[in-house]
């Protein structure tokens, strides 16, 4: 078909391969096409990663010696086996060799094969993956054929169809989309299901005709593989030398699918592990849990008492054999060279041996066994049916799998508030235009009608699970601006209950739910005004005068609107036909459609394109505006998003090119900034406009609302062709890009005229005050930490009770290093003063030279009292202050503050102040912290915190890729904390601790027996039953009591949030406890030794025979402490006992039949057959777990009704009748609420019941740093400071 | 379909839960089933641990142990048993020459005898024992110094006896059969019962041998080599325990199937006792009708052929005769040990009692039982 462009191009790649071997070192990549007839070892692409993907860790071959590797990582396993070879040495061996080496075998082959099932797994869904099929185009045949993935090479062509998945990272050349675009779904990359645009590059943007890769002879330039998703700079050289800059925009990512064009062709960029995807794609993450690190602490207590225990049986051994002397007793054996040992020889080689005979004590199972409890555990929690959401199908993901214990040891909750305490879906409330203001109070009032009812709705079960989605290809993912006029109001007013919810599942995706938030009734005013637009317009038309005449306030509604309806991403598709495009349409009916009809008129031709290439800034997304402008303000570096609002395509989308005009207009979506504003803010009117608009916008913000501001800006011909060029230049730039467009969008943003505002309310999510109140009766400080404005976020804050009415707030707002510090220090004064009086005894050293809490604070006498300096306060902090509080110098003071205050707001912090809060929470104060967010903004917060949790919404996944558990909404915090951590962290706990007492104890009595075997190591216990008990005998009750025990029921949990505190002081395990065990399990192990002992002294009992039924009750007495221990018995706790002591006298019967002259030295032939028949076994069954097990018993039950741990006030309340357990609650004297309030301390609030609300209504602006304090307190701090200039 | 086995592969599959697995569950709704076992509703039984629920506890035990330990203490009670020391360590005992001469080495026998009285006569079988004390048995390597296919009759095991037989594995270049220290401390006194007649007339009491070892020892676990045929011929080859004094196919010549390795002695022997204190059966004294008692009151007589040297580790060695109920010996421990624990368990409940008035009665309202 075009061989001289062949032959050309060959020519042309003579050139840049030989630049190839410098540059491989180099930054860039060069890709060349594949179909130039290059010989396999001559391909210049031949040094990337191919298209064929081997996620696995092993091959047949390396599996053994690579996987033993990585588990000998775990220092448990290296100690393990070093004990079972130390058997191999004949001086000191203690057990039969090859059955020493079973359990760690048993362990080791365990995790082997869950390593070689998941390993198989990733082989199995490789497989499948490579073999997926794609249209590759081949050389020789000259035509696209079905290749698999696997043979895809970087640098071929590659056709794609819709709906198909992208086998790599592909460069798009050419889209059968007339506007050259291309759309796709990233859900399995970053979880959103919008549909995001791609653009063909820019040099084949013209082609008329198909893409012929045959005549393709360009050379790529770009970044070396690097797993940024949004990221992707490089430049494409023609072979007329010309380059053109590529973005991220240009670039399929692997994984995504096509969605909404029929047909795409672009050329291999990254292939295989080199892709954005495969580099992004990292395991689960391995976090240690409070729990984890307070145990290893304890093992390392176990080795220091098994090193006690060996020592003393070594000494006891030398001094046994020294009594002695030359006389050799007939029983000590000599050595088998037939020499004599000495006592202190043979007491070293009894020490090694020792080790051995204990390993036990060091739970070798104890590692795997938690494990499989957290598997399980997480199992449920995933189960949890209150944890799914129906709306958006989800329920929650843990993700890090072993850190489940730690949610029931929070203290701190480190919350966002936009998409966390919200919905993050945005609803058009009231808007300003030209300083009027539009209130839609119609709107408003119909909203409130709407979410009444549509509580009621929830009850009706819902019928739309069921539906299709993924068929549907997801295609109506349309972020709209709909204003709808009267007509299109009532249908939906007629419209079923049914029918809403019908089409608010069918829009499951969109950032809308439901229609009726779509739906708009327009304000009478703004109608009329509109109206009186048109009708001008009309007449204007009709006379055909230039459209300048429109009388400005007019215009600027004009403006205000062609604005709103240009800078928004606007896709519209049918999901009847999923293939075609559906052109671009504005539902913009009566009142708009002048409007519409006038952009039609000035802007025929480029209305869709334009429309359509708009990047990113819509309304929907003017969150991130709103926040990117926070940003901005506060941290100059951060990046701006009003960058790539107006300024990535201004050709495009903001701007709007009257053919008749030498103008052109520029309308932006920017945050208020006066200074954008100010150069052009010489017309009265126009200062007027400003003024008002400010005004209104903290109304706004006092409401709660998110507020844009609408600015347009008239540009000359040359001044755009001017700005047009430099930007261009910027956008082509592969280093430092961002701040060049940056710097290109504040050349573009001065002397903007403001048109108007809007006002966009996000609603709080559904029972979020609830919730936190909940969450905070438990024990839990919730701090917020917003980019939002001041007003804003302390407005959210009173909606969902995090700020109380009747508390004091404390708002710092500080200019410099020196005001903010003086202001801490004037805080904590003002809370020592006020408190101290009120509160000594809960006060001492609290304050004032700051003062960490211990970190294992003593137990205190009620469960609230660690809590008790948590005053009814309120800290609100901008992120300025905050900037300066967060330093070094004043992190204390700020903490004190802080600590002291029951909740904290810090607004306007950006992503790196958020984490820098949680990393200083969680370093100074030693507590465990929690961090829960929904954007990416949020992601460094979640990956300091102790527990990161992601909320899956409406912002992409960033977050919830980051966090180790992800929920739906904000609610399930509470179940997932109060319910799922609590019977996480007190089954876990319980279970650590009851390993521990289990091989303790059965250690102790081959310690007890060493006293009789003048401490030469014998054991009378079997070396089969010694090695097997921990891995089989005992190992199924604790496994299932891990799993399944409820010490209260979900329902109490919920409804006694201060139950929480038990995890949060770790009562189910302090360090006290684990010694209370051990000493438990050597009285245990003392009777379940001398019971036996004395029953069988001096009687003609052989060692096996009596060993036996020392096992026998050992393991009785294990199970039956585990029964103690056990607070809830389901059938499956009875059935696992019952089969582990059925599995004890099964193995040990066929064990003692199976042969009579084999494991030596037990030789235990018929052993257990002969103990059946005997009366006194059963005898001693029967008296030793009783007596052995009568002091815990005892003690549990004085202490469940002397001092009984709420927990177990909680346990009785379950048993009560369901009728009031909160009236019942109150009259159990056992319990003192924490959070209940001290009525003298309420009463000292009371007196100052300043309604905050009010206050942050004052009109003025806020230009001062202000502390408010209360009037009685007598000070009021102001602080002169530079006016802000972002209202925003 | 595709997309979601992506998904999946994404995500590492690390979510344990079924409806993540899998691409065909997409289209399903991820709706957790609401079973009771995957919502933990399952029906359980929650023992709360108070004073008021445990004490009915308490008492029960208390009820329950305190006959059996009465009972049991009575039973043991009755059971006669009679023990004398010969070890010879006073100087006016009469072993005391024999067991300060005797030694391993020595060849020929030193015999005592000593004389005692039983108070009461011994009704039932009488069981002779003989106890040996601060014998370490249990000792570790004593313990494992056998070599159990060799007791089995195993040929090859005979001439190449296990490792674990060292040092007593081999002597004068022969396999020693029975290998190992255990064997090679056989207990080797022989003890011989006479009753003394009021007249004075010494009459030997008929001590049985046979079925003193545990049949499946004797029947099972150990066998001569080549049956009992020809003992002299099977263990040519070999040689004897290097403290034995004849070998083992002469242990007792007179009855083919108690010689060698099935010798009931030697069997009783090689199971290794528990505590350094024991006993071992030696001999049954069979009741002979039921009018006399086995052992009469009287003045009686054992003659003792002092082989085995204990003194080197302060030992010490008895004569016990002793009686037997259904639980075994005489012990009055379990007896004492249900009593004590019933009645601490019955006092126990008493302070529970009190604990319970005083305390679990203001918040009663907690106390609804199930």
């Amino acid at each position: 078909m075009a061989s001289p462009e062949g032959a050309a191009a060959a020519k042309v790649k003579l050139r840049p391969r030989k630049k190839k071997k410098s540059k491989k070192e180099s930054k860039t990549r060069s890709v060349y096409a594949n179909i130039l007839g290059e010989e396999d070892d001559n391909n210049p692409n031949r040094h990337y990663a191919d298209n064929k993907i081997k996620t696995t860790k092993y091959t047949v071959l390396s599996f053994l010696p690579k996987n033993l590797f990585e588990q000998f990582h775990r220092f448990a396993n290296v100690y393990f086996v070093f004990i079972a070879l130390l058997n191999f040495v004949p001086v000191v061996n203690a057990f039969q060799p090859e059955l020493a080496l079973a359990p760690v075998v048993f362990i080791l082959s365990v995790t082997a094969i869950k390593d070689l099932w998941e390993d198989y797994r990733r082989h199995r869904s490789d497989k499948e993956i490579n073999h997926m099929d794609c249209l590759v185009y081949s050389r020789t045949e000259r035509r696209y054929v079905e290749k698999f993935w696997k043979e895809v090479h970087v640098g071929d062509f590659i056709r794609l169809r819709c709906n198909e998945i992208l086998p790599a990272d592909v460069l798009l050349l050419s889209s059968s989309d007339p506007d050259r675009l291309c759309h796709i779904e990233t859900a399995t990359l970053d979880g959103e299901t919008n549909l995001k645009q791609r653009q063909v590059v820019r040099s084949f943007f013209d082609l008329d005709c198909d893409f012929d890769p045959s005549k393709y002879n360009s050379v790529i330039e770009c970044e070396k593989p690097n797993n940024d998703l949004n990221r992707f700079r490089g430049y494409i050289i023609h072979r007329s030398g010309r380059r053109d800059a590529l973005y991220k925009d240009n670039l399929l990512l692997r994984g995504c699918t096509i969605r909404n064009t029929e047909e795409a062709v672009g050329i291999v960029i990254y292939a295989g592990h080199e892709t954005k995807a495969m580099l992004n794609n990292n395991g689960p993450r391995y976090k240690r849990s409070k729990l984890e690190r307070q145990m290893n602490v304890d093992v390392f207590w176990c080795v220091i008492i098994l090193l006690v225990m060996c020592s003393f049986a070594a000494v006891g051994h030398g001094l046994w054999m020294f009594q002695y002397g030359d006389k050799r007793p007939v029983f000590d054996v000599l050595s088998p060279e037939g020499t004599d040992l000495s006592p202190v020889l043979s007491a070293i080689y009894l020490f090694l041996t020792m080790i051995i005979v204990f390993q036990v004590l060091i739970p070798i199972s104890l590692f795997v066994s938690i494990e499989i409890v957290k598997i399980c555990q997480v199992y449920f929690i995933h189960q949890d049916a209150e944890l799914y959401d129906e709306e958006s199908d989800s329920h929650l993901q843990c993700r890090a799998l072993n850190i489940t214990e730690d949610l029931g040891q929070m203290q701190y909750i480190f919350s966002d508030k936009t998409g966390t305490l919200t919905d993050n879906k945005m609803v058009f409330r009231r808007c300003t235009v030209a300083g009027v203001e539009y209130s839609h109070d119609a709107n408003a009032r119909r909203l409130a009608m709407y979410q009444e009812m549509d509580s009621e709705e929830e009850e009706c079960p819902s019928r739309g699970g069921t539906l299709p989605r993924r068929d549907s290809v997801g295609s109506h993912h349309s972020v709209k601006v709909v204003l709808r006029s009267h007509s299109t109001k009532s249908h939906r007013r007629t419209g079923s209950r049914a029918e809403a919810k019908r089409a608010s599942i069918l829009s499951k995706h969109t950032a809308f739910s439901s229609p009726m938030e779509k739906d708009i009734t327009p304000d009478p005013q703004l109608m009329d005004k509109v109206n009186e637009c048109g009708s001008q317009m009309d007449f204007m038309r009709f006379h055909s005068q230039p459209m300048s005449q429109l009388p400005s306030d007019l215009g600027d509604i004009m403006d205000f609107f062609i604005a709103l309806t240009l800078c928004n991403t606007v896709v519209v598709s049918s999901p009847d036909q999923p293939r075609h495009k559906v052109r671009m349409r504005f539902e913009l009916k009566s009142p708009v459609k002048t409007i519409e009809d006038f952009i039609k008129r000035f802007t025929p031709s480029r209305l869709t394109s334009g429309s359509n290439s708009s990047s990113s800034s819509s309304l929907a997304t003017n969150r991130s505006s709103t926040k990117g402008c926070s940003s901005t303000l506060s941290s100059p570096s951060a990046e701006s998003v009003n960058a790539d609002g107006g300024a990535e395509h201004p050709n495009a989308a903001a701007t709007c090119q009257p053919s008749s005009a030498n103008h052109i207009a520029v309308f932006l979506p920017v945050p208020f900034c006066r200074a954008c504003f100010q150069g052009n803010s010489k017309g009265k009117r126009q200062k007027k406009i400003i003024y008002r608009t400010q005004n209104y916008l903290n109304q706004y913000a006092a409401d709660g609302l998110r507020t844009l501001c609408i600015a347009k800006k008239v540009l000359s011909k040359e001044e755009y062709a001017c700005w047009l060029q430099r930007h261009l230049e910027a956008e082509t730039a592969i280093q430092g890009r961002e701040e060049l467009l940056f710097e290109s969008a504040l050349r573009l943003e001065t002397n903007l005229q403001l048109l108007g505002a809007t006002g966009i309310e996000d609603r709080l999510q559904d029972g979020v005050p609830e919730t936190i109140d909940a969450l905070r009766k438990a024990g839990l400080q919730i701090w917020v930490l917003t980019g939002d404005k001041q007003e804003t976020a302390v407005n959210i804050a009173y909606a969902c009770k995090l700020l109380d009415p009747e508390e004091e707030i404390l708002t710092l707002n500080a200019d410099s290093m020196e005001a903010c510090s003086l202001l801490l220090e004037e805080s904590l004064h003002y809370i020592q003063a006020k408190f101290l009086c009120g509160s000594a005894k809960a006060f001492h050293a609290d304050f004032a030279p700051f003062h960490i809490y211990p970190s294992s604070p003593p137990p205190p006498p009620h469960w609230s009292s660690s809590h008790a300096a948590v005053h009814r306060l309120g800290l609100v902090i901008d992120g300025r202050t905050l900037a300066y509080a967060l330093d070094r110098s004043l992190e204390d003071k700020f903490l004190a503050v802080a600590r002291s205050c029951r909740s904290v707001l810090c607004c306007r912090s950006t992503p790196l102040q958020k984490s820098m809060v949680v990393k200083l929470v969680r370093n100074k104060l030693k507590v465990m912290t929690l961090a829960i967010g929904d954007g990416a903004n949020d992601v460094s917060m979640i990956q300091v915190a102790d527990v990161g949790v992601g909320i899956s919404g409406q912002e992409g996944m960033q977050a919830v890729m980051a966090s180790d558990f992800a929920l739906p909404r904000f609610r399930n915090l509470q179940k997932l904390l109060l319910v799922h951590g609590h019977w996480c962290y007190s089954r876990l706990a319980n279970m650590i601790l009851y390993f521990f007492y289990k091989n303790a104890m059965f250690v102790a009595l081959i310690f007890w027996y060493q006293f009789y075997c003048g401490f030469s190591g014998s054991a009378m216990i079997d070396q089969w039953y010694l090695i097997f008990f921990n891995l089989m005998f005992s190992a199924f009750p604790q496994l299932i009591t891990g799993t399944l025990d409820k010490d209260v029921s979900a329902q109490t949990l919920q409804q006694l949030p201060q139950l929480y505190i038990n995890g949060q002081n770790s009562e189910e395990y302090k360090p006290y406890m684990f010694w209370m065990n051990m000493i438990d399990a050597f009285y245990q192990s003392l009777v379940c030794f001398f019971i036996p002992y004395f029953a069988y002294a001096d009687s003609d009992v052989d060692l096996f025979t009596w060993g036996t039924p020392v096992t026998t009750i050992a393991v009785f007495t294990i199970l039956l402490h585990l029964g103690v221990e056990t607070k809830t018995w389901t059938w499956m706790n009875w059935l696992s006992i019952c089969f582990s002591v059925a599995l004890f006298f099964t193995v040990a019967l066929c064990y003692n039949a199976s042969c009579p002259t084999c494991y030596s030295p037990s030789n235990p032939y018929w052993t257990m057959q002969r103990l059946l028949q005997d009366p006194t076994f059963y005898l001693l069954c029967l008296i030793t777990p009783a007596a052995a097990l009568l002091p815990r018993y005892f003690y549990r039950a004085c202490q469940g009704t002397i001092f009984p741990s709420p927990v177990q006030v909680g346990r009785q309340l379950d048993r009560l009748p369901a009728k009031d357990p909160h009236g019942n609650i109150l009259s159990l004297s056992g319990i003192q609420t924490g959070a209940r309030p001290d009525p003298e301390r309420k009463s000292s609030v009371a007196k100052d019941p300043r309604r905050p609300r009010e206050e942050s209504q004052r009109p003025d602006a806020s230009l001062s740093v202000r502390i408010d304090l209360p009037a009685e307190g007598g000070v009021k701090y102001t602080k002169n400071s530079q006016e802000r200039l972002s209202v925003g | 379909m595709m997309a979601s086995s992506y998904n999946a592969k994404e995500e590492d599959g690390h979510h344990s839960g079924p409806s993540s697995h899998g691409g065909a569950g997409a289209v399903k709704s991820k709706k957790p089933d609401n079973t009771a076992f995957k919502q933990q509703r399952l029906p359980a039984w929650q023992p709360i641990l108070t004073a008021g629920t445990v004490l009915p506890a308490f008492f029960v035990i208390g009820l329950i142990f305190i006959p059996i330990g009465i009972g049991l203490y009575v039973t043991s009670n009755n059971i006669k048993e009679f023990e004398i020391d010969y070890t010879g360590v006073d100087v006016s005992s009469p072993c005391f020459s024999c067991a300060k001469n005797y030694s391993w080495d020595s060849t020929t026998s030193c015999t005592c005898s000593v004389n005692f009285t039983l108070e009461q006569p011994f009704e039932s079988n009488v069981f002779m024992y003989y106890g040996l004390s601060n014998f370490y048995q249990n000792h570790r390597r004593y313990v494992k110094s056998r070599d159990d296919s060799q007791l089995n009759g195993d040929r090859s095991a005979l001439t190449n006896p296990s490792k674990e037989c060292e040092p007593y594995r081999t002597s004068e270049g022969q396999p020693i059969a029975p290998c190992g220290a255990i064997a090679n401390s056989l207990f080797n006194d022989t003890l011989v019962l006479y009753h003394v007649d009021s007249n004075g007339t010494k009459i030997s009491i008929p001590l049985a041998k046979k079925g003193i070892a545990w049949w499946t020892d004797k029947h099972v676990k150990f066998r001569n080599p080549g049956g009992n045929d020809n003992l002299t011929i099977a263990f040519q080859g070999t040689n004897k325990p290097v403290n034995w004094r004849k070998p083992v196919f002469e242990l007792d010549p007179d009855d083919r199937d108690n010689n060698g390795f099935i010798n009931e002695d030697f069997i009783v022997w090689m199971r290794t006792a528990a505590l350094p204190t024991f006993r071992k059966l030696y001999r049954i004294i069979h009741k002979k009708s039921s009018s006399t008692p086995t052992l009469a009151s009287g003045r009686y007589i054992l003659d003792i052929t002092y082989n085995y040297p204990v003194l080197s580790f302060d030992g010490r060695k008895r004569m016990i005769l002793s009686t037997i109920s259904w639980m075994g010996g005489k012990n009055p421990f379990l007896g004492i040990a249900y009593i004590t624990v019933g009645s601490i368990c019955f006092f126990l409940g008493v302070v529970l009692l009190i604990i319970h008035h005083k305390y679990d009665s203001r918040n009663s309202s907690a106390d609804i039982p199930n």
